[in-house]
């Protein structure tokens, strides 16, 4: 990807179209055509949005296939979930505990007080910068100790997963402290604002859409920079970015912690559009889910990302609802198309199909897209979204 | 799939009959109140603005309820049951000619045992559907995702599961026993007749296990004056347990107290077997399973265990022959009976009464009047609704045969008050 000469700041024109396409679908469209219901549950879908755009960056870019995005998802989730509890958990509301004040779930599990490390989520202030940088240090110590020695492509792909594994028989085995497999529920306030009624969820999810919008903005500015370059020359020849002296590892442990932070912002949103937080989000499947999410919408493309997200888990919605019994089957063909029929994703099937029919408002752009170095096709993955 | 109803189409042609429903409600108000039109369109059905004055999924003919358990995933075994005992009360009752004067329609969703899925659908079956009652959830965990979701939109959930306690809600009827219901008359019993005194506790490591435990440890030590001898937990899905098998082995407890849950269970009977310890020597009584979960272990590795619960498929009373008639007829011949499957069941019913009795579908009402229902014809015997939402029924005491059912060999003689916030046991 050259200098462009139609660039502004770090954006093309036709990544300002799609962002404003995006955000109108996001803010104006969806608001008006789907009942305050349905709505929420698109809310819900944009959390996982945030995992698939750390994917995008880290797996699409930098070629760092994560299967533990779920447990960044669900630290984000927890700090948020053990802040709104311990409001929720005043002494006037859990008085007929034994230990009024602390948290139901400690109490069902004889604990008296309130563990050290949830002291400090009584400040919403703290919880918030919590949010961000936990699972970025979590994300910081797995990946120094991991890219340092070159741990790389597949095994890592393992040791995050076994990392995914590893913190859920935590969370589930600790109960007394994390709530253990109920999660943390029954959630309300935040501040006095009661997060449970229908106009607080409308506001959650404004709040959300603004959220991700700034997040693809960062994602796509990462992208456009020096740094965003070298990822990707770092995912197709990784040896000479090395030997042109780039450290190679300090880059990677910074994509996977901008990764992590964003997977976390989603986990929580997601508590306090949801209401509760649980071990199912952290585990090993959820979190191959957020990778298919990744990969439904192209991996290569950061809006896709989105909508792939958008599109996978409003078919697993519909099915589930008008099929109880065999939704799982329709899902499961849906993802066996994706890889056989369209690997590039829906953004794939955009770039070779759509985008270069369509009229000069886009026709332009689409062209001089269709004609560097390599056409897209499917199978070249890296050369379709660039 | 087989007898998949109405809601096989799409949601949204499903939200739009019910829009075309909701939209026909307000006018029904002002013909009833000009006195012109005194005569409702169904002479034995009162009229739907009479019984429904929130707004729920009632026309003059049905009345919408919801199903909402997993039939995916790894509770879809356990769930199964109860799915199959709530659509056979629901045709039952419908072929009595329904609730007052509609016909019971269903709509199922299925948890996938996820707790944030159940959450969703609970959300989606009231809010989009106006469902009149929810049968549904099984793990407290999938109940403690819904539990809000039910308080804040005012809907009515059946929940039929044995559980833990330490619950209360206006807006859910227990079906299932409370941890004190369960237990105490079971150590009783092992007290007396088998001069336990000495207790080895395991179970699954969550929370009902871990409060089941917890009230049984306070009852051995302070009312039995007996002691425990070891605790221990595992993780769910756990398969490996000779090391606690050693340590039966070493401490020799007069009884194994066991809650250990799901797939763990094949695994811990078969090494148990396996490690030669004999069931008709060594007493072990557990909470956990049913004729369901023998199904899975085998009836040969299980025999002359004892299994404390409410209600056994063996019970011998004629509305349990029935009820047993009726489900083979219906799920096929081979099909068992737990005791939350025979819980299950008691929703629909117990919902059907309380809707009679209070003469509407209104949620505020129902729970209002809910204490007090008693079901006669229940399986298990007869139950009655406590002021706490939870059910009065006896405790059984059942040995496992050969053949995966259970000799009763103690019932208590009275039915045992629901204590969901037991004193003295916290």
């Amino acid at each position: 990807m050259s200098k462009a000469s139609g660039r502004t700041f770090f954006l093309r024109p036709q990544d300002i179209i799609g962002i404003v396409v995006l955000a109108f679908i996001l803010v104006v469209v969806l608001p008006l055509t789907l009942d305050n219901f349905r709505l929420q549950f698109v809310g819900k879908y944009l959390t996982y949005a945030f995992v698939a755009l750390g994917l995008v960056l880290c797996w699409g870019y930098a070629g760092i296939l994560s299967l533990g995005q779920g447990v960044f998802f669900g630290l984000g989730g927890y700090c948020m979930a053990m802040f709104l509890k311990l409001e929720a958990s005043s002494p006037a509301n859990t008085k007929i505990q034994t230990t009024p004040g602390i948290p139901d779930f400690m109490d069902w599990n004889q604990i008296t007080e309130l563990p050290w490390f949830w002291e400090p989520f009584k400040s919403f202030g703290f919880t918030t910068v919590a949010v961000v940088l936990v699972p970025a240090f979590f994300a910081l110590v797995l990946g120094y100790a991991m890219f340092k020695r070159r741990v790389g492509g597949v095994y890592f792909a393992i040791i995050t997963q076994a990392l995914a594994a590893i913190m859920t028989i935590l969370i589930i085995g600790q109960q007394g402290y994390t709530g253990g497999i109920n999660g943390i529920t029954d959630l309300r306030t935040l501040h006095g604002w009661d997060i449970r009624t229908d106009s607080a969820k409308t506001i959650l999810y404004f709040v959300c859409v603004a959220l991700l919008i700034a997040c693809i903005l960062l994602a796509f500015y990462v992208k456009s920079s020096k740094l965003g370059r070298i990822l990707v020359a770092m995912r197709d020849k990784e040896d000479r970015v090395r030997f042109s002296g780039y450290d190679v590892s300090s880059f990677k442990i910074f994509v996977f912690c901008l990764a992590a932070s964003l997977s976390a912002i989603g986990g929580a949103m997601f508590t306090l559009q949801v209401g509760f937080m649980s071990p199912s989000f952290v585990g090993i499947v959820p979190s191959i889910e957020m990778v298919i999410y990744t990969a439904v919408g192209g991996r290569l493309s950061i809006l896709g990302a989105i909508y792939g997200t958008l599109v996978v888990n409003w078919a697993k919605t519909s099915f589930s609802e008008s099929f109880p019994e065999l939704w799982l089957f329709g899902l499961g063909g849906l993802f066996i198309a994706v890889v056989l029929i369209f690997p590039n994703g829906i953004a794939g099937l955009w770039q070779t199909y759509i985008a270069p029919h369509l009229g000069p408002l886009f026709g332009g752009v689409a062209k001089r897209k269709a004609t560097p170095p390599a056409p897209p096709s499917p199978g070249t993955a890296p050369a379709a979204a660039e | 799939m087989s007898s998949n109803n109405d809601n096989s189409s799409k949601f949204s042609s499903t939200r739009r009959k019910l829009l075309m429903g909701m939209a026909a409600l307000p006018a029904a108000p002002l013909l009833a109140n000009t006195g012109l039109f005194s005569t409702p369109a169904f002479a034995q059905a009162p009229a739907t603005s009479a019984v429904n004055t929130t707004g729920l999924a009632v026309t003059d003919t049905e009345v919408t309820v919801g199903i909402l358990h997993s039939v995916t995933g790894t509770m879809a075994i356990s769930e199964t049951g109860s799915v199959q005992a709530e659509k056979l009360a629901i045709e039952q009752i419908n072929a009595m000619g329904g609730v007052l004067g509609r016909k019971i329609k269903f709509i199922q969703e299925d948890g996938a045992s996820d707790w944030p899925t159940f959450a969703e659908k609970a959300k989606k079956l009231l809010v989009n559907d106006k469902v009149a009652a929810i049968m549904g959830c099984w793990t407290s965990a999938s109940r403690k995702a819904v539990l809000p979701v039910v308080e804040q939109y005012n809907g009515m959930l059946y929940y039929p599961t044995f559980y833990e306690g330490l619950e209360q809600s206006k807006n859910v009827i227990y079906t299932g026993q409370e941890a004190t219901q369960q237990i105490l008359a079971g150590l009783d019993w092992v007290n007396k007749t088998k001069g336990a005194k000495s207790f080895y506790l395991i179970g699954s490591d969550y929370i009902w296990p871990r409060t089941s435990m917890k009230i049984a440890r306070k009852h051995i030590e302070n009312k039995l004056s007996g002691k425990v001898v070891g605790e221990d937990y595992f993780p769910l899905g756990h398969t490996q347990f000779n090391s606690v098998i050693n340590k039966f082995k070493l401490t020799k407890p007069d009884v194994i107290y066991a809650a250990v849950v799901g797939g763990s269970n094949v695994a811990f009977y078969k090494q148990l077997k396996a490690a030669g310890i004999d069931l008709s020597k060594q007493t072990l009584l557990t909470i956990s399973v049913t004729e369901d979960e023998i199904d899975g272990i085998g009836g040969e590795n299980f025999v002359n265990a004892y299994s404390c619960m409410k209600y056994f498929q063996s019970l011998d009373n004629p509305n349990n022959k029935d009820f047993v008639a009726a489900f083979k007829k219906m799920w096929g011949e081979k099909t068992v009976i737990g005791d939350v499957t025979q819980a299950a069941y008691l929703g629909p019913w117990l919902w059907k009464m309380t809707v009679e009795k209070a003469g509407s579908f209104d949620v505020d009402k129902i729970a209002e009047a809910s204490p007090g229902i008693e079901f006669t014809k229940a399986p298990e015997g007869y139950v009655k609704i406590h002021p706490n939402h939870h059910l009065w029924s006896k405790t059984r005491v059942g040995q496992a045969q050969a053949d995966g059912q259970f000799k009763v060999v103690f019932e208590t003689p009275e039915l045992i008050e629901p204590d969901p916030f037991p004193k003295g046991y916290q």
